[in-house]
């Protein structure tokens, strides 16, 4: 579900859960993230801000 | 002397000696009482000089070069200062906090004895760190964590810290604590979640526990020898902990170190720390069969042939540049009478199970990894088996809440680098007779047989 929602940057593994692209998720993406994020039904996905 | 007399009589200039050598932590003889404790090391040496005091020690450990001997090897002075700050300004209106130091002494390394050995052979060396630790950080409170079912420690812990609250030992309250057992429970984030009445398995970070962990409090989490090497040099000083140890780096100070395997003289041995591994073994007695690999680091470490390891520092700069790892010092030694692959196939099956469940990854992947290491051990020659273990090593690493993935990928992919020969005389012509050998590395409550 969230390798469709953000195809740039998260994969699926065989048992479909995401591989996300490693590095901060560009400003461009970030509102597709937040909602990939909230789509999880397992809640793999966090979106954090580095400190 | 009596306890009392040896705290009053430590004001007067009685100055404790430090250890000329080794052993440092665990002394010769009977475990020491509070009377015999103080008479030996003097009282707990609280600085009192409020925060600069406090600074002082956590300098003095940074100095000293401490790390972590839980398995992490982090820097045990930042981690203080850390805490020490976030406690400062931390509360309400960024005022001061008060934070917590929890003592970490349920070791859930299966072939790990040394900090069962420490809190039953130098348990007041353990307190005055945690007193110590407390007072530098701006702790309000502490726990000592054991395992479930150590009731007689426990009880015999508790019985200490009261002993000491009566001479003004501890300064804040020492709860000890009875965890659950597993190999991921005792897990820094596992551990704080347990105090906080949840469940035994580690949560996602940020926020770290030196920003917020016991009831939401920052929260310094050290291993009891960690602790126990801090109430050391307190008394003694940076300078005298360096002493021993390679110095550089990660490498300073003595440590406890649990050998196992094929050794005449199993047991927990305190060496300084960049002794060569073939050392250690000498001074255990040697092989007690002829020897073919050590495993170094526990079950998130990896193998090193024989011959090679001979030379190797202990130290976790030198194991690491090797291929393996201290972790919380456990080396094992494999006997040419065992099949590697076996053992890491048994062993890998252990930490599947043990996994919290709560990573998709983690829960689907290792018991599919450890699938592949039996097929590799146990079964008939499969041409894929080998390319889909690779594969799973790389899809579970860093991609769970806790180093179990990682861990474990860690551990097998040594052993298909390390056992190569053996992988392909399995690949050639199916399992050796050796499979069938009682297993070497422990696995507790894990059923074994090959597949």
């Amino acid at each position: 579900m969230c390798a469709e929602l953000l195809p740039e940057l998260i994969t699926a593994d065989p048992w479909g859960y995401p591989i996300v692209t490693p590095g901060p998720v560009p400003g461009s993406l970030l509102p597709l993230a937040r909602r990939a994020v909230a789509a999880c039904p397992t809640l793999a996905l966090l979106l954090s801000d580095e400190e | 002397m009596s306890a009392a007399e040896a705290i009053s009589s430590a004001g007067t200039g009685g100055r404790a000696l430090p250890p000329p050598g080794l052993p440092r932590l665990i002394p010769a003889g009977a475990p020491l009482s509070l009377n015999d404790h103080v008479a030996r090391y003097g009282p707990v040496p609280f600085r009192d000089g409020g925060s600069r005091g406090a600074r002082d020690l956590i300098a003095e450990v940074e100095r000293a070069g401490l790390t972590g001997r839980g398995g992490a090897g982090f820097p045990t002075g930042r981690k203080m200062r850390t805490v020490a700050e976030h406690g400062r300004r931390g509360g309400p209106l960024r005022g001061q906090v008060g934070t917590v130091v929890v003592a970490n002494g349920a070791e859930s390394e299966p072939a790990s004895a040394k900090d069962r050995l420490l809190l039953t052979r130098a348990p007041h060396l353990v307190l005055d760190g945690i007193a110590l630790a407390a007072e530098a950080v701006g702790a309000t409170r502490s726990y000592l964590s054991v395992h479930d079912g150590q009731d007689e420690l426990a009880l015999q812990l508790a019985a200490m810290v009261s002993e000491r609250d009566r001479y003004d030992q501890n300064r804040v309250p020492v709860q000890v604590v009875a965890v659950r057992r597993g190999y991921v429970a005792s897990q820094e984030t596992a551990l704080i979640s347990q105090l906080n009445g949840g469940a035994p398995k580690p949560t996602f970070v940020p926020p770290r526990p030196f920003k917020k962990g016991a009831h939401g409090r920052p929260t310094l989490v050290q291993n009891v020898e960690t602790l126990a090497h801090l109430a050391l040099i307190a008394r003694f000083g940076a300078g005298w902990f360096r002493a021993l140890g390679a110095g550089a780096g990660a490498a300073a100070g003595s440590a406890l170190v649990t050998l196992g395997g094929a050794v005449s003289r199993p047991g927990v041995y305190e060496i300084a720390l960049g002794m060569p591994i073939g050392d250690l073994i000498r001074r255990s007695g040697g092989p007690s069969e002829p020897p073919q690999a050590i495993l170094a680091g526990g079950y998130f470490g990896g193998w090193l042939p024989y011959g090679q390891a001979l030379g190797i520092p202990i130290s976790d700069a030198a194991l690491r540049a090797a291929g393996a790892s201290l972790g919380p010092g456990v080396l094992i030694l494999l006997p040419e009478s065992a099949c590697g692959l076996a053992e890491t196939a048994w062993i890998a099956g252990y930490l599947a199970g043990q996994s919290a469940g709560q990573c998709g990854p983690c829960v689907n992947g290792l018991p599919a990894l450890a699938d592949m290491m039996a097929r590799l051990a146990f079964g008939r020659p499969d041409g894929r088996a080998l390319g889909w273990a690779q594969q799973l090593m790389t899809l579970v690493t860093r991609r769970g809440a806790c180093h179990l993935p990682d861990g474990t990928a860690a551990f097998a992919g040594s052993a298909l680098r390390i056992f190569e020969d053996e992988l392909r005389r399995h690949a050639a012509a199916g399992p050796c007779d050796r499979v069938r050998r009682r297993p070497v590395l422990p696995a507790p409550g894990h059923s074994w047989g090959p597949r």
